[in-house]
């Protein structure tokens, strides 16, 4: 299916419209950054913290056996750890840390739906999969996103959280996200998107269920999804239902979009309203199937994926046994494959959507973890790759913070 | 009333395996131990007042599934984990 070529347009036009609504240019991280990395497992939580020399020192397990399915930064204030946590038989829950992991505290109130009137679904929180630190201009709140789909926010730093009752309450939230399209481990809301040009601006997007654009601080809400194939419903492009697995917007360029979705790579610029299959581009023998992507913090057309086994019964491991990101430099119009230093045969693990990721240092250095417990690291935008750790447990996700 | 605590949950009671508890239910006991150590009923009882999957109540040997089942000063409330997987 050729959908992108009637809508392509050339990198220099893209980079013009970006240009209107680019906000201030940050200033760029250098090569030799401290870089703190926080990775989520199944089993518990590591930091590891680089000295922007190449050496690393490991601080952990946090946690250790707990199910650690987001770990993020407060990029505010760069001191402020909030992690997503349960474990086989309690309930779910957040921690917190104010000195990057030294002490942790409990949320007094963490994540929960407001308890069923009669006749209502009883929905419970089963575990918080996406944190999201709130916008820049509003330093105390962050975003999380859970399964069942419920969209959360704090207002006190991830003390307590309240329900978005214009999402989790939607007239047709039982129809956006029916139980019996969720994914194996439960659908889940994630990649929660702050315009940071309007901290009222958002974008969240479910598996499976779409994406979804609220203007209005999330009181209301819209389907986002047009262009995106459904390729497992009758309706192959349905107003919703599709599966997206992880939507990333560019922070200097915040109209454009891209995500890596069940079915395909895509891009948009918001004010087309539709997205574009820019995976279209990538080598048939690799498909362009996957769960993460990444976007190049100063260059709004350098994006990353890692594809996976997406035909037969989805395997969902590296096409061939042979793992490589892919990247490209033009907004998806061409793609480099960059497997230099991970394995070459024999190598059949996944990065989930969480679990790949990029610091802000220049050149910037790319993470990636694998759910066979592998964590690797480029200093140079994936020319090569190399072992961070191995025999960790199962990587839920990876992030990235640059330290001053 | 004695009240058992598992592993799970000994990082909530200083790791005692054993507190003193007090309520005329299930669910008073489990509010009053919620007062005493912050945190712990959500990890147990959902916001649908669902005991969690995992997790099974005993008391003085009886397994109780309704927060509403009535207690004496003299029970003995037993918590325990239930098998959850590897």
């Amino acid at each position: 299916m050729k959908r992108m070529n009637a809508d392509r347009t050339s990198r220099a036009g893209r980079r013009e419209a970006s240009r209107e609504t680019r906000p201030a240019r940050r200033s760029r991280a250098g090569a030799h950054d401290r870089v703190l990395l926080m990775v989520g497992t199944r089993k518990g939580a590591w930091l590891y913290h680089g000295d922007g020399h190449g050496h690393w020192r490991v601080d952990g397990p946090h946690f250790l056996g707990h199910i650690i399915n987001h770990l993020v930064l407060d990029p505010r204030d760069k001191h402020t750890l909030l992690m997503a946590a349960k474990t086989g038989h309690l309930g779910p829950t957040i921690f917190r840390s104010d000195d990057l992991g030294r002490t942790w505290q409990e949320a007094a109130e963490p994540p929960a739906f407001r308890k069923a009137a009669e006749g209502e679904t009883a929905r419970a929180v089963d575990h918080t999969f996406w944190l999201a630190p709130g916008h820049t201009d509003d330093a105390r709140a962050w975003y999380a996103g859970t399964s069942p789909c419920g969209l959360f926010r704090s207002e006190d730093g991830g003390a307590t959280w309240r329900g978005v009752d214009g999402f989790n309450n939607h007239p047709m939230h039982p129809k956006w996200f029916p139980p019996e399209d969720a994914t194996p481990d439960g659908s889940v809301i994630h990649s929660l998107l702050i315009d940071p040009r309007d901290a009222s601006h958002l974008y969240v997007s479910a598996s499976g269920g779409g994406t979804f654009e609220s203007t209005d601080a999330g009181a209301s809400w819209s389907p986002l999804n047009k262009g995106v194939e459904v390729n497992f419903q009758p309706d192959t492009y349905p107003e919703y239902g599709q599966d997206p697995h992880c939507v990333h917007l560019h922070p200097l360029a915040p109209d454009v979009l891209y995500q890596q979705n069940h079915c395909g790579i895509y891009r948009m610029e918001r004010s087309r309203g539709h997205w574009v299959r820019i995976g279209e581009n990538m080598p048939k023998d690799t498909g362009d199937i996957g769960f993460p992507i990444v976007l190049h913090p100063r260059d709004p057309d350098t994006v990353w994926v890692f594809p996976m086994d997406g035909t037969t019964v989805w395997p969902r491991t590296s096409p061939g046994g042979r793992p490589a990101a892919y990247r490209t430099r033009d907004g998806g119009q061409t793609w480099q494959r960059q497997d230099r230093g991970l394995p070459r045969e024999q190598a059949w693990y996944t990065v989930k959507r969480q679990g790949f990721t990029c610091d802000q240092r220049d050149p910037l250095g790319l993470y990636f973890g694998t759910t066979s417990g592998e964590l690797w690291m480029s200093t140079n935008e994936g020319k090569s790759w190399h072992q961070m750790a191995a025999h960790l447990p199962e990587i839920y996700s990876v992030v990235a913070a640059t330290l001053r | 009333m004695r009240v058992l605590i598992p592993t799970p949950l000994r990082s909530y009671t200083g790791g005692e395996a054993q507190v003193d508890g007090c309520g005329a239910t299930v669910a008073e006991l489990f509010a009053n131990l919620n007062a005493a150590f912050p945190g712990i009923r959500f990890r147990m009882i959902d916001e649908q007042e669902r005991i969690r999957q995992h997790l099974r109540i005993f008391v003085n040997r009886e397994q109780v599934r309704d927060l509403t089942v009535p207690l004496r000063p003299t029970d003995e409330v037993q918590i325990l984990q239930a098998l959850s997987g590897g």
